[in-house]
């Protein structure tokens, strides 16, 4: 899929001027960019699983970001031909490797976008290494893309198990419950996230009483032997941390409820959710749940700027995906514009150690040591169904956290 | 003790899900010597169909329990017309190609239009509260599936074995040449017993909308146990697959509650006690060896 941005009679009208009076940044006597163009890649779930949390939206959110940086350098743009390519990985690692190669190699691709699902996001990071070009990754959780699979020219963007297990591992157990019951799918993002919480969990002074590995895929959809299991424990569990993603979520959390574990005084809290988890749910299902959001559309004021124009667009509110697939490209290409060129080293050199401010970044910088970026976490809270007053404006943030505490020191395993 | 009977109640419920599912793959197996593999897109029909009927017309779950099966059993009944028949000549691929294509056409179409995202589905408010057993607490609605699923197997029982349509059935199922050197027309039931099973799919769907995540890929994910399960009943053994439903559904919740320890042993248990039984008795627990042609 092709899809060339922004590109209007009149502006191409003003393009062609420009470059016949010599001012176009192809004048020069080397080729600054590759094909005199820019192309950004959106790999991700296309239609599966992950799809409606990032998916077709982060391809609209990025070509949001094409054009508002047209919008913003005009005439002095690096280049006006800036496209997209796209494809759906369908969160198979091997499939994510073969696009990714494909991207860099034949579409000419400058940088991959977004990559959804731990174990096709750590593929893809190789990939990028081999190539020497860019890969922003927003989707995946794992910590190991800035731990020991890290390399120069990976960029782990919006956030990761460590942020999630941070924000509401620690600060649920100092003001909800110190008692912790963790459930978790039997696989690499559950296993990994299980020990985040229980490491957060130990250092705010709580307890992991209990704690089970539900089977992954979950084929039954039945989570009841664990849920019945929670409140028999001794001591019992003040909170119910279910690290289940997407659908096995829906079913963890129905089923809570039918147990009515809240009002047995087991309260939940949610390793990773997105808002369209929260949509398909219903508030009602989830109110009250703490869980660490990357971002929240209806924040404040600039958020919400960014969420009218998406949803003009995509016909819906945006995830924190959206959001941070929209900043990547945008931050990409003010690199590229700082630098002149879209040679991989010099836009990496740009990018390393760079304190960034826009809709999604707060407080943002890109670390130089492990190329995590870091920014402002948010603690959220479902809101009860009662003031829930427009649609998609679920949650309520309790507290920000501060960008130099949301995110891990850099790992001693990544040697850039 | 109240722990193991409530594992033992939540099997039952499971169990419930696939005695439902299996039963109209045995009688539609049996009948037509057709495997439905698009069983399970008709199971997220179903709950499907229950979502769109509350929400965009306003259908309560009651009614769904009945329009859904009804409607969707005679569109199983049209697609055995119109396609399903013509397989019962042809080799048993054929058979896999079109109900597995028919299942991803099924499910791309209600991807198509209401997305990925699993869709929310509230319990009815008659069945929201919970029974107290004495020994533990249960959610009503899961009591009602339960006894809903065992009212509904023992109602086929008693037509299959009470009734003239029963006798006919399951001699069709059982020796089809036989029957119809009876002088009975096998033909005239292959329809409906199809619709039927189908129906029993669609219902199954409704029963788990409140308590499923609701989504085009709900029937993929439970279809591949339920298969087992026809598997270790025998194929086409309208008792086994019943008997073997909740006996699955009762293996795995004790697999997950007591062997939680071995993830590995739990998460394979099905498929450990399917290759047990088909070394054992490789027709299945209640199937019967087909005679050499």
């Amino acid at each position: 899929m092709r899809r060339t941005v922004g590109v209007a009679a009149a502006s191409a009208a003003v393009l062609l001027v420009a470059g016949c009076g010599g001012g176009g940044p192809q004048a020069g006597g080397e080729e600054k960019l590759t094909g005199d163009k820019i192309v950004l890649g959106v790999l991700n779930d296309q239609s599966g699983a992950y799809s409606e949390l990032s998916g077709k939206n982060s391809v609209t959110a990025v070509e949001m970001a094409i054009a508002d940086f047209t919008a913003k350098y005009g005439d002095k743009a690096v280049t006006r031909n800036i496209t997209v390519e796209t494809a759906d990985h369908q969160n198979k690692p091997d499939v994510a490797n073969s696009k990714a190669q494909e991207m860099y190699d034949r579409k000419g691709v400058d940088l991959i976008l977004d990559v959804p699902t731990s174990s096709a996001a750590l593929k893809v990071a190789d990939v990028a290494k081999e190539k020497k070009k860019l890969y922003f990754n927003i989707g995946a959780a794992t910590t190991d893309l800035t731990g020991k699979s890290c390399n120069k020219y990976t960029f782990h963007y919006a956030y990761d198990t460590y942020m999630l297990a941070n924000g509401t591992g620690k600060t649920t157990t100092e003001q909800i419950g110190k008692n912790w019951y963790i459930l978790y799918p039997n696989y690499a993002f559950g296993q990994d996230m299980e020990k985040s919480f229980s490491t957060a969990i130990t250092a705010a002074g709580g307890t992991v009483v209990g704690k089970d590995g539900a089977p992954f895929p979950n084929t039954s959809g039945d989570f009841s032997t664990f849920l019945l299991k929670a409140p028999t424990l001794n001591p019992k569990p003040d909170v119910l941390g279910t690290m289940q993603a997407g659908a096995e979520l829906v079913n963890v959390v129905k089923q809570y409820n039918e147990f009515k574990l809240r009002d047995k005084g087991v309260g939940l809290a949610v390793g990773l959710m997105f808002l369209t988890d929260i949509h398909s749910l219903t508030p009602a299902a989830l109110a009250g749940t703490t869980y660490t959001d990357a971002w929240y559309w209806n924040f404040d004021a600039k958020n919400r700027e960014f969420a009218d124009r998406f949803q003009r667009k995509a016909g819906t509110r945006p995830t924190f995906a959206h959001a941070a697939n929209y900043s990547a490209a945008l931050q990409y290409l003010e690199a590229v514009q700082a630098a002149g060129t879209d040679d991989a080293d010099a836009v990496v050199k740009g990018l390393e150690g760079k304190t960034i401010e826009d809709v999604f970044l707060r407080n943002g910088k890109i670390r130089a040591e492990d190329h995590r970026v870091v920014h402002d976490a948010y603690l959220a809270q479902v809101k009860p169904q009662a003031e829930v007053t427009e649609p998609w404006d679920y949650v309520k943030v309790l507290k920000t956290i501060p960008a130099a505490e949301a995110f891990r020191a850099p790992s001693a395993d990544c040697k850039l | 003790m109240s722990g193991f009977a409530q594992n033992t109640f939540n099997g039952l419920v499971s169990g419930a899900f696939y005695a439902l599912l299996a039963l109209g793959l045995a009688v539609i197996f049996g009948m037509l010597r057709v495997v439905n593999f698009a069983h399970g897109a008709f199971y997220m029909l179903g709950a499907f169909g229950a979502y769109v009927l509350l929400t965009e017309v306003g259908v309560p779950f009651w009614a769904a329990l009945v329009i859904m099966p009804v409607g969707l059993g005679l569109l199983g009944m049209a697609l055995e017309r119109a396609v399903i028949h013509r397989l019962t000549k042809l080799d048993p691929l054929y058979n896999f190609l079109l109900t597995f294509g028919l299942t991803l056409i099924l499910q791309d179409l209600v991807k198509l239009r209401y997305g990925v995202q699993s869709s929310p589905y509230e319990t009815p408010s008659l069945l929201s509260g919970s029974v107290n057993f004495g020994l533990f607490d249960f959610p009503t609605y899961r009591v009602f599936i339960l006894g809903f699923a065992v009212l509904l197997c023992v109602a086929v029982w008693w037509v299959l074995t009470r009734t003239r349509i029963g006798m006919v059935v399951r001699a069709s199922t059982e020796r089809p040449d036989l029957t119809r050197a009876f002088g009975i027309d096998v033909g005239r039931w292959v329809t409906p017993v199809f619709g039927f099973g189908i129906g029993l799919a669609s219902l199954a769907g409704v029963l788990a909308a409140p308590m499923r995540a609701v989504n085009p890929l709900m029937g993929a994910d439970l279809i591949i146990v339920v298969f087992a399960v026809v598997v270790i009943g025998g194929l086409g053994s309208i008792f086994g697959s019943v008997a073997a439903g909740f006996g699955i559904g009762l293996v795995q919740a004790w697999g997950e509650a007591y062997l939680s320890a071995f993830p590995i042993v739990s998460q394979t248990i099905v498929f450990v006690v399917m290759a047990g039984v088909l070394l054992w008795r490789p027709a299945g627990l209640f199937g019967r060896e087909e005679a050499p042609a």
